[in-house]
């Protein structure tokens, strides 16, 4: 987390030491790992998605990330590929996903909030306002997939008070760690399988043996995506690391409560903070 | 329909007569230029020098991949880097395409085509010709033997017109390893004779239904398949695009076009051409010609996109003539997108060029001028088509029309005792249901 920016009017607040760190922080007093929840902005329509977003905390999201719709996300499985279709067929935009974050900041000072998207999108928003408007709006991170370190120059020179969040990946070279490190901030996002988004489990004994490797080069949080389903799988991640990113199977239980035409129906909300609500449970009793 | 009288119309004599002074008077100028040594440094010693560390021309190309890929780009690197430095690796390809391939490729004097334009002489060079009937299998052996060399056991490819893939399928059949080609599902329904070949040849061919369901699917789909299968898959990119080391690789494989050309063009006529022409989707055909020209600045470099229904209607294919700079599918180029940044569709008759992206080197050749990029239609390259079916003998491929049909707007343009050479990349026999279609004739 750099220097704190004087705030513009309008704006929200800045939180000295940042909200991921505090968050962090605050969970490791209690001895717990932190639930990282996905929701793709705008699936399947603006209104559904912000009311997903606003009762996440209430069902047990300790950060959440938001994910900006982009035509081609190369890194992403089917299931996180249409939600991405459906959000931009219902206009979302990087826009959007920055109005739904204002909103939330409203009612909710404290949830960090992490932006998780491709870089063209930022590039055509400009990233220099980019970076202002999420610093305004309550952004607290940044996972750009497709920038890695040797590309960050595109964006981290205009990122002050934002944190940059990297992947590292199970092929990640151990001479490649300091260079994934070097900008680094927030938190590391261990990806846990070798593929895309939601298309296979991660491996106890594979986290167990890979989580203090990437602690040995950083005092950084790790939490740990792409291979998180279940409570149980939830719960086996945050044995070994600090928080578990679960995406896919949200979307999935989202997906099974839309109606034929895809739009959203009166239980859709509500299943999806169900299935929240099932991974925190897992993720709270895990260290017990 | 216009296009499908047999025959082009030619522009009227009046206006003929003005561009062609104005071009004359032009090209002297320039000529006269160039017989001067440069009076100072200003430019790069070479323009062929490219990419940079971070594999950049200019601004332009880099490694933009999740961190998932990037060990993926970094072995492709390492083993590009020693096998282009190996002699028994060049003397292996260079027998590949001597003896399989069939290179050289003749630099064709297209006579009649001359006549009939009334300007410049025409030469085709007539990467037709090639096992395979286009350019592509030039860098797909190439590829394929760096592969061997990383010893991987399985080979992927993306494919849109299948030209791609049906050269990836037959040098893999050749080197006997299993090949998977990604293909969009709605070309494998437009291109069903490559389908069928590339089965023929012993290829798994994947239809992609995920986004648009076109080419450009069907690179992300490559890409997702490979970051699963790192271990011992190599990924056979067709085009000068991808992260690094990708556009420089295919390129450098490509650039035997070119060099051909050159010295093709020097025995022949005893000097350089005066133009160069070749269209441009991703741009592999276009950089294998163009590069080893890049610092012969007496020789015109123009590369043709396709205008589809036309630039001003929005369907078309032409990222410099109608895009704008982004990142997609690993590197930083002009690309065909809305204001959010969202990748937009591509439209042209020709599915070879039906890409929302170009070539990196290209946008950078573009952005220091050094290469002009012009755009032919739908109709015009119909046209070319069936002119060059008639005239010369040779059916082109759709890709190639678009690229002939500059040459039939540029040439009569230009003095008689010029040279313009078109990069015939690939024949047309694949396409002939397209423009059957588009003539309204059933087959």
């Amino acid at each position: 987390m750099g220097e704190t920016l004087p705030t513009a009017e309008g704006c929200i607040e800045p939180v000295p030491g940042g909200r991921i760190a505090r968050r962090f922080a605050k969970l490791r007093a209690e001895g717990r790992g932190a639930l990282m929840p996905f929701l793709e902005a705008y699936d399947p329509d603006p209104a559904t998605s912000m009311a997903i977003l606003r009762g996440m905390p209430g069902a047990g999201a300790d950060l959440i990330e938001i994910g900006v719709p982009f035509t081609d996300p190369a890194a992403d499985g089917p299931t996180v590929q249409k939600a991405g279709q459906r959000a931009l067929k219902a206009g979302g935009t990087l826009a959007g996903a920055l109005a739904m974050v204002r909103d939330f900041r409203r009612d909710d000072e404290s949830t960090p909030l992490v932006l998780m998207g491709y870089l063209n999108p930022i590039l055509a928003y400009g990233p220099e306002r980019f970076c202002e408007d999420c610093r305004c709006s309550g952004v607290d991170g940044l996972i750009i997939v497709d920038m890695p370190p040797e590309e960050a120059d595109e964006v981290q020179p205009f990122a002050q008070g934002l944190d940059m969040i990297r992947l590292v990946a199970p092929t990640t070279l151990e001479s490649r760690l300091p260079t994934v490190l070097d900008g680094a901030s927030g938190f590391i996002y261990y990806v846990a399988i070798t593929g895309i988004t939601g298309t296979r489990s991660a491996d106890a004994a594979d986290l167990a043996a890979a989580i203090p490797r990437i602690r040995a080069a950083t005092d950084l949080p790790v939490a740990i995506g792409f291979g998180v389903r279940t409570p149980q799988q939830a719960a086996e991640a945050v044995q070994v690391a600090d928080g578990a990113v679960v995406a896919s199977s949200l979307i999935e239980i989202l997906v099974g409560t839309l109606d034929e035409e895809g739009r959203a129906t009166p239980g859709t909300v509500r299943a999806v903070l169900d299935g929240v609500r099932a991974l925190a449970e897992g993720v709270r009793g895990a260290r017990d | 329909m216009g296009c499908c009288d047999g025959g082009v119309t030619p522009p009227p004599p009046q206006a003929k007569t003005l561009l062609a002074r104005a071009f004359r008077a032009n090209h002297a100028r320039e000529t006269a230029a160039v017989n001067k040594p440069l009076p100072n440094a200003s430019r790069p010693n070479s323009l062929r020098s490219g990419p940079d560390a971070r594999g950049r021309f200019g601004d332009f190309g880099g490694r933009f991949v999740a961190e998932t890929l990037m060990p993926n780009i970094t072995e492709v690197q390492e083993a590009y880097d020693a096998a282009r430095k190996d002699p028994e690796f060049d003397r292996e390809w260079r027998r590949l395409l001597k003896d399989y391939v069939g290179r050289p490729s003749p630099l064709w004097f297209a006579e009649r085509l001359t006549n009939h334009l009334g300007g410049a002489k025409v030469y085709l060079k007539r990467e037709e010709l090639n096992h395979t009937g286009a350019h592509k299998i030039n860098a797909v052996l190439a590829q394929i033997m760096l592969a061997r060399r990383m010893g991987k056991t399985r080979i992927i490819a993306e494919t849109g017109a299948g030209q791609h893939g049906v050269a990836t399928a037959t040098a893999c059949a050749l080197f006997d390893l299993p090949c998977t080609v990604f293909m969009g599902a709605t070309d494998v329904e437009r291109q069903k004779p490559n389908v069928f070949r590339m089965k023929l040849l012993g290829a798994e061919v994947n239809a992609v239904t995920s986004g648009s369901a076109t080419l450009k699917d069907a690179m992300n789909e490559a890409l997702r398949y490979w970051v699963a299968n790192v271990q011992d898959t190599y990924y056979c990119i067709g085009t000068v695009a991808g992260p690094a080391p990708y556009p420089q690789m295919v390129r450098d494989f490509q650039s035997v076009i070119g060099d051909e050309t050159r010295e093709q063009c020097l025995a022949i006529e005893g000097r350089l051409p005066d133009v160069v022409v070749c269209a441009v989707g991703g741009g592999s055909s276009a950089m294998g010609i163009f590069h080893p020209f890049l610092d012969d600045s007496e020789v015109k470099l123009v590369g043709v996109e396709a205008a589809g229904h036309g630039i001003e209607s929005g369907a078309h294919a032409a990222a410099i003539n109608g895009g704008s700079p982004g990142v997609l599918h690993g590197n930083k180029t002009y690309l065909l997108q809305d204001r959010h940044g969202q990748i937009t569709e591509a439209h042209s008759i020709s599915a070879g060029l039906d890409y929302p992206g170009i070539g990196p080197e290209h946008s950078w050749l573009h952005e220091i001028g050094r290469v002009e990029y012009t755009a032919a239609t739908d109709s015009e390259a119909l046209e070319a088509f069936q002119l060059c079916s008639k005239l010369e003998g040779i059916i082109p491929a759709l890709e190639s029309a678009h690229g002939l049909a500059e040459v039939i707007k540029r040439a009569p343009t230009m003095p008689k005792e010029s040279i313009i050479v078109l990069n015939l990349s690939g024949r047309g026999d694949k396409d002939i249901f397209t423009v059957a279609h588009h003539m309204g004739v059933e087959i």
